[in-house]
């Protein structure tokens, strides 16, 4: 019975992910806290595109390094930008509360945590590949996980312009079947826009081509590993805590055998 | 006897001379007879022990690296994960621990009211016990606010409001509280000073005499059969075994088995996908940033959503105003569970359909509360924590009627191993 309840609660909590701000349906991400050149290329990215606005005012240098393999001396020479920054340092920048409101309508959030904050790096990894191209807004950019975003589209050199866009996709019947033209066979098509594109499966921006220096491929590599990296950031210790966890457990269970034939001989006593 | 054992025997008859430590020892472990028929269910007290062991250690370990500030808090604690030498092991021990103090402790209670523990002679053995529970509500509560993250503001924020439902004097009380007209710096360091000092100092106190009746009037046991009523020449209960090495020793094994799936939580899921750590404590106390669902962690979850069941005023007091009574009255009624129940008998094995009904219901009603407690409420959701509200009560209200009108099974004179 208990077990029921249970199950039923569990069916009730699970739902598919999806951004609590705009409701648009959140794309799978699995970071890989092992694959260390993801990691190294994610740094690279941050520090590039992220840092200025951006800190990490929680995470050092040095244990970034240690840890991404990247060897000190060629991580002060290439993503320490700062001559006056040593590597025990935290990852901070000079951008000031004031001025960052008067730019951007609101303090760029520091990101150390940003990935636990949202549940998972699904959401900044949506969040980097919906921005598109709005006129409407300040910065000329709107982001479809992030609605209204203050943040203009930092990678933009890098994946182009997206734009929102309506499509011609196949009608639907009644019956969920795509809906044909009776005479000619032909499918029938309609114009859908917006959000409920995303609900028919289909994404509602259209990259304008060649308008970045990246492929679509490669920049999804990009964010990828900027999202991977700030997963790292964000528990710095996972991939350590997981392999001791492992030899705690073997421990744990081996330890088992023996408390349980101690165990056993106290209970034959016990008529 | 060799020289060693000797003067053994002789530096603990000069100690024993001065302080009863052999008395002790026997009374309490080698010599206290528990009864031989314990089952599953009586783990958790053991475990609520291991728990408090491992909360009071990591807790001091802590504290060497935490800073009770306003602006020091968050930082340090991400300092502890990141810069101290297994910090990260010693606050995600703690912070599953917390979880964990409360499965254990529920399920100790679930216990207690599946075989009648808190029945005579043992009513003071409960009234311990249940303070050690608003012990470690309070515990929890002051715990929660330290890490300084933003749902450790705004939960406080909420539940130290409460305060200001009361009439007449709630908003002085309120501002009392916090020492401050909003929650700030101020309220943390008060808050760090209960949860390392006054609260955990209560709480040893009272584990201690909880423990001390328990052996006064020994352990209950599945069949609510009293096993000192048939004991041997010498006066040693039949049913009973001693403590240690049996239920030391003996029950070693269940310990390693609980230390297993801590263990697995602790170093696969610590922030237990949001249940254990929420989201949104991962950003700074923010008073101008409100959470967009506020929720408190789950161990409170039954009694937040008792609290929001109360919806219309009454007596010319608003409704907040009895939310907070409800929810009072729901940690206060167990109180008096020793003389509610009217039932001669003691465990559900010998009890009639009606208490094996009420029980039922019951959990399931604390279940459905604190999942409600977890989310956003709506017309349905707070006409279904009414509903499990009235079911959580009536568990209480009713059971002199239901103890006393069932039909019982007889219960046998002896153990049934």
């Amino acid at each position: 019975m208990k077990r029921l309840v249970l199950l039923t609660l569990a069916t009730l909590i699970s739902h598919p992910a999806m951004s609590a701000d705009s409701g648009f349906p959140l794309y799978d991400m699995t970071p890989d806290l092992t694959d260390q050149s993801s990691l190294q290329r994610g740094a690279q990215t941050y520090m590039n595109y992220c840092l200025g606005c951006h800190s990490l005012q929680y995470q050092r240098y040095k244990r970034t390094a240690e840890d991404i393999g990247i060897p000190e001396s060629l991580m002060l020479e290439y993503l320490v930008f700062d001559p006056n920054t040593k590597i025990g340092d935290l990852i901070e920048n000079s951008i000031s509360d004031e001025n960052s409101k008067n730019w951007f309508g609101a303090v760029p959030p520091d990101l150390t945590l940003y990935s636990q904050l949202k549940g998972g790096p699904e959401y900044l990894y949506t969040y980097l590949l919906t921005f598109y191209e709005d006129a409407s807004r300040p910065l000329g950019a709107n982001n479809l996980v992030y609605e209204n975003v203050g943040m203009p589209h930092a990678l933009m050199e890098l994946q182009g312009v997206q734009q929102k866009v309506c499509k011609e996709i196949p009608k639907l019947a009644d019956n969920g079947g795509q809906m044909m033209d009776a005479l000619s066979q032909a499918y029938i098509t309609e114009q859908v826009c917006g959000m409920e594109l995303v609900e028919r499966g289909y994404s509602p921006l259209q990259l304008v081509e060649n308008s970045g220096r990246l492929s679509p491929e490669a920049y999804e590599q990009v964010v990828y590993d900027l999202t991977n990296f700030i997963y790292y950031v964000g528990d710095p210790s996972r991939l350590d805590r997981e392999r001791t966890g492992v030899f705690v457990l073997i421990f744990l269970a081996f330890f088992f055998v023996p408390a349980y034939l101690l165990a056993r001989e106290y209970k034959k006593e016990i008529h | 006897m060799s020289a060693v054992e000797q003067s053994f025997k002789n530096f603990m008859s000069w100690i024993d001379d001065r302080l009863p430590v052999t008395e002790a020892y026997e009374k309490h472990l080698a010599k206290y007879y528990a009864p031989k028929n314990l089952n599953i269910w009586y783990y958790f007290g053991i475990f609520s022990f291991v728990v408090l062991a491992n909360q009071l250690l990591t807790g001091i370990w802590l504290t060497m690296s935490y800073v009770p500030t306003g602006e020091g808090a968050f930082a340090s604690v991400e300092y502890i994960m990141r810069d101290v030498e297994y910090g990260w092991m010693l606050r995600y021990m703690h912070s599953t621990g917390a979880s964990a103090f409360f499965v254990v402790v529920y399920l100790h209670m679930f216990r207690g009211l599946l075989y009648g523990s808190y029945q005579k002679p043992r009513e003071l053995i409960w009234i311990l016990g249940m303070l050690v529970y608003v012990a470690l509500m309070a515990e929890g509560f002051f715990g929660y606010l330290l890490p300084w993250g933003n749902m450790s503001f705004w939960g406080a924020q909420v539940i130290v409001s409460l305060a200001s439902a009361i009439p007449i004097v709630g908003e002085d009380l309120a501002i009392w509280v916090r020492g401050d007209f909003n929650m700030s710096g101020v309220t943390l360091n008060r808050f760090f000073a209960l949860h390392v000092v006054l609260v955990p100092l209560f709480l040893l106190v009272l584990v201690v005499l909880h423990v001390l009746a328990l052996h006064e009037v020994g352990s209950n046991n599945p069949d609510g059969v009293d096993i000192k009523k048939t004991t041997d020449e010498a006066g040693k209960p039949l049913d009973g075994v001693p403590f240690h090495p049996y239920f030391t020793l003996g029950k070693l094994p269940g310990i390693i088995v609980f230390l297993f799936l801590f263990c697995a939580v602790m170093f696969f899921y610590p922030d237990g996908g949001g249940y254990l750590i929420e989201h949104p404590n991962y950003e700074p106390a923010d008073p101008l940033k409100t959470p967009e669902l506020i929720a408190p962690v789950w161990y409170y979850t039954p009694f937040y959503s008792m609290l929001r069941a109360a919806t219309f005023p009454l007596l010319g007091l608003d409704a907040k105003f009895w939310g907070l009574v409800v929810m009072a009255g729901a940690i206060v009624i167990p109180f008096v569970l020793p003389w509610l129940d009217k039932s001669p008998v003691k465990s559900m094995r010998y009890k009639g359909l009606a208490s094996k009904i009420m029980l039922g219901l019951f959990v399931i009603s604390f279940f459905i509360l604190g999942y409600l407690g977890t989310v956003h409420p709506t017309p349905l959701r707070t006409l279904l924590a009414q509903v499990c509200t009235a079911i959580y009560f009536a568990y209480f209200l009713l059971m002199p009627w239901y103890t006393s009108v069932e039909k019982t099974k007889p219960v046998p004179e002896r153990v049934v191993l």
